[in-house]
């Protein structure tokens, strides 16, 4: 292939490269909205409540935000490996496999970031809501509603270091063509074959979905910042 | 809390959305990065898919790890080229029966300026022990696979140890062979390569074919059913169909007739292939 | 309940009393022995120098902050607060007054919004974001928030501290307005002016004690405490703290 090959490819809606970047984003999405939703409740959950070991908690998910992908893919697939605790489930070397380790991966990072979050903005409420009276659960969902535009920003963080890792999923998926392969471990398969213009071109497509997907993003956040401040 | 609901049921959907393609019958084969390189997957898994409605899902490994994959339960069956290392796998109960694919040759690579001065040499010992006494660069996969094996196996028979000795022009990569080739590419190495990877390989620049022929160069590969004895979930039926498809006429003719600019990459030899 | 606030005959029941409150933090005594009981009737305007510990008797009022000793009581449900810098959540106005109604497990309905609205003189602006609207328009949206939970008593710290005069006389309005409607209003100020306009009896404090209790009229004609004396006499009065 040729160096324009990768765009003629996506241009002429080549239908192997359509469903590598269809998993890619699938995966990823999947994965960050199962690590939003897990990370921000522990994320709530850590700034707005006390409980004995809460700064340990703190430090160790701040540590955990820099926990190397090979080591999330390497833990997973023991985990899920036939000889492993989770073997019965079957999952390893599926899309699953790489939705789970890439939520691994990402839950540390969005209830870190996000705990930050709603802790200032607790600061600035907390007279405010505690004047109002208003009950525990309202408080969660209000800080969570309010913080919205910097959650958002924390999620697409997740998001991208997700769809940016090649590590685990390779691991864990095992890059089957057509089943488990993503751009990432595409762009590994390529580099490996010596194919580096059609690396760097898919890598290109890569960077192109997720400049997309953060102007998507801020479009959005334009949008309602306009509208409900 | 509409939208947490939704995150929650979307995520849910996505996880579960693709096992209705995994449910369809298919099995997952490890093998070694020279076959899936290659492209040789690529053109003989679709007619196996055509004759039995099969999908073979293929997990690229060295052949060392495609082993600890077979012996872990995680594949049905492994597609390697280590022969010693396949009759212990065998032996030790991992596997049902060890049956001859094809073979290919190994093949030295190095760089054009050839400072060992090896070109055109049909003795790979002879070609081993000039590269150790000019100290140019060798670059070894160093990651157990069966050409790291075979690149062992040379050395030993040539009276040499440069892994043990930790010799300063020998780099143990620990990867596959095309990264191993785009190395010795950039730093002007030599590196024993399977003639296949080779052959597709794109990156070639600096690199040239230097030395081959020689029968030590010889380069079996084996296909082995993990023993469900060990692992019930291994998929016998499927796995066993891939094995005979593969060990027959059709499977061995679809082997020989994989080619790169008209040049065979791989020759069937299964045993009972005549028939 | 509006009836029972209204009703000028009834024997005026305390709606708040303090009994010996004091606050302290680490080694400050912020408040020291406060006894005090208000009742329905007229506004009542919190008076003293910076650092007196206006703010921290009406937190302690309020239940925002806890007696180190003392006893406060008060029926929470009952009371609402306006601070100096109210926080706008961020969403639109009548999403605020939205909230304010829920919180306190009162229907959030588009009519009890716009009465809320109404009251202040922001239905216009209902759809704006909260965060857009100039500081008097957000210590009116506060006020509409605070009054949407029909308290017996309106805290208000110093609300109208940042604002230009337009935006005061507004302000002091609404709190008139709400005053004859019934709603206790206590209020903390630094404007001498604006204690004449609304009050109806003056508390002093000096250094974290109550120093005088007296109707507004005889407050502001013949204070009885020197230190009120000075401080309405422009004078500067310095907390002991400050000069120890």
């Amino acid at each position: 292939m040729d160096e324009t090959s990768a765009f003629q490819l996506i241009l002429s809606g080549d239908p192997q490269l359509l469903a590598i970047v269809k998993l890619s984003l699938a995966v990823t999405l999947a994965a960050t909205l199962i690590a939003g939703v897990l990370g921000l409740s522990l994320g709530a959950c850590l700034a707005l409540t006390q409980f004995p070991g809460r700064q340990g908690l703190v430090i160790a998910l701040n540590a955990l935000m820099g926990l190397p992908p090979v080591v999330v893919g390497l833990l997973v697939f023991l985990a899920l490996s036939r000889s492993g605790p989770l073997g019965f489930l079957g999952l390893l070397f599926t899309p699953q496999a790489m939705i789970i380790a890439q939520t691994i991966l990402i839950t540390p990072i969005i209830a870190a970031l996000s705990r930050q979050v709603i802790e200032d903005f607790w600061a600035e409420y907390k007279d405010e809501f505690t004047a109002m009276d208003v009950p525990g659960a309202m408080r969660v969902r209000a800080l969570l509603w309010d913080a919205r535009f910097s959650l958002v920003t924390i999620l697409l963080a997740g998001f991208g270091r997700a769809a940016a890792e090649v590590g685990a999923v390779m691991i864990v998926g095992g890059n089957i063509e057509g089943f488990t392969r993503v751009m990432t471990t595409s762009i590994a398969l390529e580099t490996s074959k010596g194919d580096l213009p059609l690396a760097i071109s898919l890598g290109i497509i890569l960077i192109a979905i997720m400049f997309c997907v953060n102007a998507l993003a801020w479009g959005v956040r334009q949008w309602s910042v306009r509208h409900a401040g | 809390m509409k939208a947490y609901a939704l995150a929650i049921a979307l995520g849910a959907f996505a996880f579960a959305a693709s096992p209705a393609v995994a449910q369809q019958q298919s099995i997952v084969v490890a093998s070694t990065t020279s076959t899936q390189d290659s492209g040789l997957f690529g053109h003989i898994l679709p007619l196996f898919k055509t004759a039995s409605g099969i999908d073979v899902k293929v997990v690229a490994q060295g052949t060392g790890q495609a082993l600890e994959t077979g012996r872990r339960g995680d594949a049905d069956v492994v597609f390697v080229h280590a022969k010693p290392q396949e009759e212990k796998f065998v032996a030790d109960g991992y596997g049902v029966k060890r049956f001859n694919v094809m073979y290919n040759d190994f093949v030295l690579i190095g760089p054009k300026s050839d400072p060992a001065k090896v070109r055109g040499g049909k003795d790979i010992i002879a070609a081993l022990k000039s590269v150790q006494a000019s100290a140019a660069p060798f670059v070894s996969r160093g990651d157990k696979s069966g050409t790291h094996s075979a690149e062992l196996a040379l050395w030993k028979a040539a009276g040499l140890d440069p892994a043990s000795a930790k010799a300063p022009w020998y780099r143990e990569i620990g990867q596959g062979m095309g990264a191993a080739l785009n190395t010795s590419g950039a730093m002007g190495a030599y590196v024993l390569s399977d003639r296949a990877t080779w052959l597709s390989f794109k990156n070639k620049d600096a690199l040239e074919l230097l030395v081959e022929g020689d029968a030590r160069l010889f380069n079996q590969y084996g296909i082995i059913l993990v023993n469900p004895a060990r692992h019930p979930s291994v998929k016998v039926t499927a796995g066993q169909a891939f094995i005979d498809w593969i060990i027959s006429k059709p499977g061995q003719d679809s082997i020989n007739g994989y080619k790169i600019n008209g040049a065979q990459l791989f020759f069937a030899n299964a045993d009972n292939a005549a028939r | 309940m509006q009836d029972k606030r209204t009703d000028k005959n009834a024997a005026p029941q305390p709606l708040l009393r303090l009994c010996n409150a004091s606050l302290r933090y680490g080694v400050v005594d912020v408040l020291q022995d406060v006894c005090l009981e208000i009742s329905a009737g007229g506004p009542v305007i919190l008076m003293g120098p910076n650092g007196s510990g206006k703010t921290s008797l009406l937190k302690l009022m309020m239940g925002l902050a806890a007696p180190s000793s003392g006893d406060v009581d008060c029926a929470r449900s009952q009371v609402s607060f306006v601070f100096q810098k109210s926080v706008m959540l961020r969403r639109s106005v009548a999403a605020n007054v939205a909230f304010a109604l829920q919180a306190a497990g009162l229907p959030a309905n588009d009519k009890a919004v716009r009465a809320a609205l109404d009251r202040v003189g922001l239905s216009h602006l209902a759809q704006r974001p909260a965060r857009r609207l100039s500081g008097g328009e957000q210590q009116r949206l506060a006020l509409a928030r605070a009054l949407s939970r029909n308290p017996a008593i309106l805290f208000l710290d110093e609300p109208t501290a940042s604002l230009d005069p337009a935006q005061t006389k507004a302000v002091e309005d609404i709190v008139q307005a709400s005053a004859a409607m019934g709603v206790k209003i206590v209020m903390s100020t630094h404007d001498i002016g604006q204690a004449r306009r609304l009050g109806s009896e003056v508390l002093f404090l000096a250094h974290g004690r109550l120093v005088e209790r007296a109707p507004a009229a005889s407050f502001f004609n013949k204070p009885e405490s020197p230190e009120a004396q000075r401080f309405l006499a422009g004078e500067l009065v310095i907390s002991q703290e400050a000069l120890s």
